[in-house]
């Protein structure tokens, strides 16, 4: 295939594409003539471009639906049907390309004339129509015409550009009228700036309706001519400064392979891996003459490397420029109205990352729009505007690049996917019960999983998630999804931005080197014996006190497995060592590491596909002396952090300051703490208001019974339990206790020395994985221990949670409480703090609506089931009805958990039913909730 | 006449149906990789140990600007470490990727008919059996061939299953 018709294919697909765009948008806007003459334009390069090249085919088609789209602009009605028509057309055009090049030059056989024929009925159409509205002027093929038109461009574009070229055009006509499509085409192929097209097409546009002049239609119109040629005569001499500005404009852009990119992007890499190297050298030899020309070297190199990265961005639009007409049609096909919202398109991205994600992204828009989105009767019983929204937004956010693919439709159906995945024997009935809405529908990224009732021509072959997901965690990329019943559903994919290079700092752990991205690395703390930073232990779980916050640390060798001392627990050495504090969303955490190095630009090589399971590495790396070095995935260790003996989530910054000024303005998060130690000579602490009374039993009165320590107390038997397992209790003397009570059952809990009471603010800090603990809080000063009462009581009483009901408090989203019992109501007040949130409580909802009605804000509200006078249902359906509070998430929380009570929930309006005994699974809905809302809200 | 001339054909036969194997050595036991797979062989220095990987992957390493991933034969084998001995590596390429096998020895180069293959005894540890594409008799001792690809293969598929 020679050159000519290479660029030929590769600009007409191009043209093409736009053309799709071009045609959805005007569909929509008819009367936007700019965006019409757009299209004209284009579709008229190609069909002088294909009579040029010798491609009769293209040619006729393109001819075809030119002819059609001049009525368009000479006034006829735009119909969907014609539309549809053309882009009919292009598609077909397409094709031909297609096999065109794939065979290397020869247009294909084939037979156009059906398709022609259609084209040319609707021409005719569109002309009855015309004439059929009565228009005074309706610029038909007439002679003269021409330069009506060229006047109307000219207004309508106000390029001074397009009036000369079609002064030039006026001009050139009459005096070689044989020359002007070589003219013509040797301008589309030396120009490629789009400003410059205009003029070009304009002119070739111009003349092409002086060529139909000599088609059989009638003339009406002369009239105009003859005042318009002298303007445009006037403009001539313009032209060719004009040209010839265009031309150099032109020359500013080149085309050039992707190969050609992607070869000088790899010898950037390895120029920068050499420029690390002699670094490295020069470093070691102080006044090394090498230095300052290596200097200039490496300034040269990094702007060099960043040129090349910049040639390779390119915005997310370009992946998103099929889609509109993807839309239009399955709109079409499923007869549901779909709008669809871009937001972003100019957020740029690395095209190889843009490559991988352009499938991906048509799939899931095609997922919204035939599952997510409800046939327009569906949507008006649910009193949502009858056209639905499919709105992709790009941004960027920490070195990521977040895309969004949203609907506002019926959400995913939780039930269906049950039955899925059931029939397909994903998981148990049991396990199902127990799992969450969106543990749930994760599924749907599993393959062969498709919950579309019928197969469509669209989608409901059951291929598809599966793949999108694979297809995006390929380049590194994480997709998770937000649905709300009713709502919508959003999809939201987060890939590096680039694959290629990042900034990390080196450090050393066991032996071993690892590098960190500096991304992630918040500060480095030094850790001496007398330094003001100390490591203080909680227990066991070590924690550095930064700036009056606790924050989790953990050992890196202990994170990777390769401490190789005896106890693992030792690997953190108070008195010596470094923290790379690190932020990782909202995580923050303390990573102690043996030695820190230097930072380092290092370019990522993906890992060997048999290490790519590793979620603790995002690749490895040659580094400046030669070794390989792996790189940590800050994802992978935040996760690991989470799941290691303390779950470290120490609240960001932002938390921080939001709940100090809540603070001032409240002041009343302050409680009373009894302040004890058991087992361990650190302090631990609950609230007072949980215990019921401190009493002190002589040890001889300590009897045990059924393998159990018990008491006589008030004419019962009250259990003994002890904070840690195998503790026991003192073997003389008196033995302290804290009493719990409720409803007529007692507990006692033994304590070694009840130490103080405290009126202090209980902000937990750290929370904890171990039992029993909720976490750590700075109480007078010193990190203590709360601990869990909800882990002991049934220690004592199995059933203790079953018979009561429980309440909530929280920090940093409102949470209302609503139990009519006060012990359970002070019982969940720490765990819900221990989450993160402000919690309010209060006895019940008649008390609920008065705070409501106050203009207190909730950002959820938890309520009790079993409760005097108006029960949980109720409450909900009360607060559904009203418009002020219908949208605030609710959250069921109940002793009794059968399917029909969750159902009878469901139907009040509660968004989740939890057992009050699953406190995990509390705080998990609760995130849930949370996370739905900011999902629909953003 | 046509007895003749089927000889020849046979020899010629046989000639195309030769395989030249790079023998090693791991743990006193000689193994022979196809030489068409057999990239270099190098000695694996400053190998970097990747934690939380499968206990026979030794680490990576740089082999002349690609980074390789080692795997220790011998742990892979489940034989008992090399002490205090040079270990050498043979590189291989798999699914465009660079890896290392480090093995204890290299020893040379054997032109041995596909024919005279053997396939593996039963009652050959299953471990080894999974990795074996037959045996060779030679003179005094028996050549395992490797089967680079279902070795690394099953190296692939155990981690993602347990995915």
């Amino acid at each position: 295939m020679d050159d000519l018709l290479r660029e030929f294919i590769t600009e007409t697909n191009e043209s093409l594409d736009v053309v799709d765009v071009e045609l959805v948008k005007f569909e929509q806007e008819p009367n936007n003539a700019t965006i019409l003459d757009n299209i004209f334009r284009l579709v008229h390069t190609i069909k002088g471009t294909c009579g040029f090249l010798g491609l009769p085919r293209l040619e006729g088609i393109a001819h075809a639906a030119e002819t059609l789209m001049g009525k368009f602009r000479d006034g006829a009605p735009v119909t969907q049907e014609a539309v549809s028509l053309i882009l009919t057309s292009i598609d077909q055009i397409k094709d031909i390309l297609g096999e065109l090049e794939a065979a290397g030059g020869e247009e294909p056989q084939g037979d156009d004339s059906e398709l022609i024929g259609h084209l040319e009925v609707m021409s005719a159409k569109a002309d009855a129509a015309m004439a059929g509205g009565g228009e005074e002027a309706p610029a038909e093929e007439a002679a003269g015409d021409e330069a009506s038109e060229a006047e109307a461009d000219a207004e309508a574009s106000d390029s001074e550009d397009e009036s000369d070229a079609e002064a030039d055009q006026a001009l050139e006509r009459p005096l070689r009228p044989g020359e002007v499509s070589l003219d013509e085409l040797e301008r589309a192929f030396r120009e490629t700036e789009i400003e410059v097209e205009v003029a070009e097409a304009s002119a070739t546009e111009a003349e092409e309706v002086a060529e139909e002049v000599e088609e059989p239609v009638p003339a009406p119109a002369a009239v105009k001519v003859e005042p318009k040629a002298p303007e445009a005569k006037n403009k001539t001499e313009g032209k060719s400064e004009k040209k010839a500005a265009g031309g150099s404009v032109s020359n500013q852009s080149i085309r050039v392979a992707v190969d050609t990119l992607e070869h000088l992007m790899t010898m950037v890499s390895e120029l920068v891996l050499t420029r690390n190297q002699l670094l490295e050298i020069v470093r070691r030899h102080e006044d090394s003459e090498f230095k300052v020309p290596l200097q200039r070297l490496s300034n040269v190199t990094a702007e060099l490397q960043e040129g090349v990265m910049a040639t390779r961005m390119q915005p997310i639009g370009n992946a998103w420029q099929k889609l509109p007409r993807i839309v239009r049609d399955l709109s079409q096909e499923l007869e549901k109205p779909i709008d669809l919202e871009m937001i972003g398109a100019d957020t740029e991205l690395d095209r190889q990352v843009l490559e991988m994600i352009k499938d991906p992204l048509t799939h899931m828009v095609r997922n919204s729009a035939d599952h997510g989105l409800e046939l327009p009767e569906d949507r008006r019983a649910a009193g949502k505007p009858e056209k639905g929204v499919i709105t992709l937004a790009a941004y960027h956010e920490g070195g990521h690049i977040i895309i969004e693919v949203r609907d506002d439709g019926k959400g995913i159906d939780v039930d269906r996917v049950k039955e899925k995945i059931l029939e397909r024997g994903l998981a148990t009935e049991a396990e199902i019960e127990k799992m969450t809405d969106s543990q749930i529908h994760k599924f749907i990224f599993h393959a062969g999983f498709s919950t579309a009732a019928s197969v469509t021509s669209v989608s409901g072959r059951g291929v598809g998630m599966d793949v999108v997901r694979n297809n995006i965690e390929l380049i590194g990329g994480t997709v998770d999804l937000r649905s709300t019943t009713g709502k919508g559903s959003s999809f939201i994919i987060k890939i590096p931005l680039t694959l290629a290079i990042v900034s990390t700092l080196i450090v050393e752990a066991s032996g071993d080197r690892f590098a960190i991205p500096q991304l992630s690395v918040v500060e480095l703390v030094r850790v001496q014996t007398n330094s003001e930073h100390r490591i203080e232990r909680i227990k066991d779980t070590p924690v550095l006190r930064l700036r009056n916050k606790l924050l989790p640390l953990v050992h890196l060798s202990q994170l990777l497995g390769i401490y190789e001392g005896e106890d693992a627990d030792k690997a953190i050495d108070a008195d010596n060592g470094f923290i790379v504090v690190m932020q990782v969303g909202s995580q923050t955490f303390g990573v102690v590491v043996d030695g820190v190095f230097h930072t380092e630009e290092i370019v990522v090589k993906p890992m060997s596909t048999m290490l790519r399971n590793l979620d603790m590495f995002s690749g490895n790396t040659i580094l400046g002396d030669g070794s390989v070095i792996m790189i940590i995935d800050p994802n992978g260790i935040a996760s690991a952090m989470a799941s290691h003996a303390s779950s470290a989530v120490a609240e960001t910054e932002e938390d921080e300051q939001e709940d100090l000024a809540r603070r001032a303005i409240s002041g009343q998060s302050s409680i009373s703490l009894l302040l004890f130690r058991a087992g361990a000579p650190e302090p631990k602490a609950v609230p007072l208001s949980l215990v019921t009374r401190l009493e002190e039993f002589e040890v001889s009165k300590i009897e045990r019974s059924n393998g159990r320590d018990l008491v006589q107390y008030r004419g019962a038997l009250m259990p003994l339990v002890y904070v840690n397992d195998g503790d026991c209790h003192k073997t003389e003397g008196t033995q302290p206790m804290l009493v719990f009570s409720d409803a007529g059952r007692s507990m006692g809990l033994v304590v070694d020395e009840i130490v103080d009471i405290v009126e202090d603010r209980m902000h937990i800090e750290v929370g904890s994985e171990r039992p029993g603990i909720l976490g750590s809080a700075i109480v007078k000063e010193r990190a203590t221990e709360i601990i869990d009462l909800g882990y002991y009581l049934p220690q004592a009483f199995e059933d203790w949670f079953m018979r009561k009901e429980m309440d909530i408090e929280a920090l940093t989203k409102k949470v209302l409480f609503v139990d009519d019992s006060s012990f359970f109501r002070n019982m969940l007040t720490p765990v819900l703090k221990a989450a993160g949130y402000d919690v309010t409580t209060c006895n019940g909802p008649q008390h609920a609506f008065e705070l409501l009605e106050n203009g207190d804000k909730f950002h959820a509200i938890v309520s009790d089931i079993e409760m005097p006078e108006i029960n949980g249902f109720e409450f909900c359906e009360a607060m559904r009805r009203d418009p002020r509070f219908r949208d605030i998430p609710m959250l069921a929380l109940s002793s009794l958990v059968t399917p029909a009570s969750i159902e009878r929930g469901r139907q009040a309006g509660f968004d989740d039913y939890v057992a009050k005994f699953d406190r995990p699974g509390l705080i998990a809905a609760l995130k849930d909730v949370f996370s739905g809302e900011m999902g629909v809200a953003a | 006449m046509s007895v003749l001339e089927h000889k020849l054909n046979e020899d010629q036969n046989a000639a195309s149906d030769m395989i030249q194997y790079v023998t090693v050595v791991i743990g006193g036991q000689l193994f022979g990789l196809p030489i068409s797979q057999v990239h270099d062989v190098f000695v694996p220095e400053s190998v970097t140990r990747v934690p939380m990987s499968a206990p026979e992957v030794q680490g990576v390493l740089n082999l002349r600007g690609r980074i390789v991933t080692a795997i220790n034969m011998r742990r892979r084998l489940h034989l008992p470490p090399l002490e205090d001995e040079q270990m050498m590596a043979v590189g291989i390429e798999y699914k465009q990727e660079s890896y290392g096998l480090v093995i204890d020895t290299v020893g040379e180069v054997l032109t041995l008919p596909a024919a005279s293959a053997e396939s593996n005894p039963s009652n050959l540890d299953r471990r080894w059996a999974e990795i074996s594409g037959g045996v060779h008799r030679l003179d005094g001792q028996l050549m395992v061939i490797l089967d680079v690809d279902r070795l690394l293969g099953s190296m692939f598929t155990e981690p993602m299953v347990a995915a």
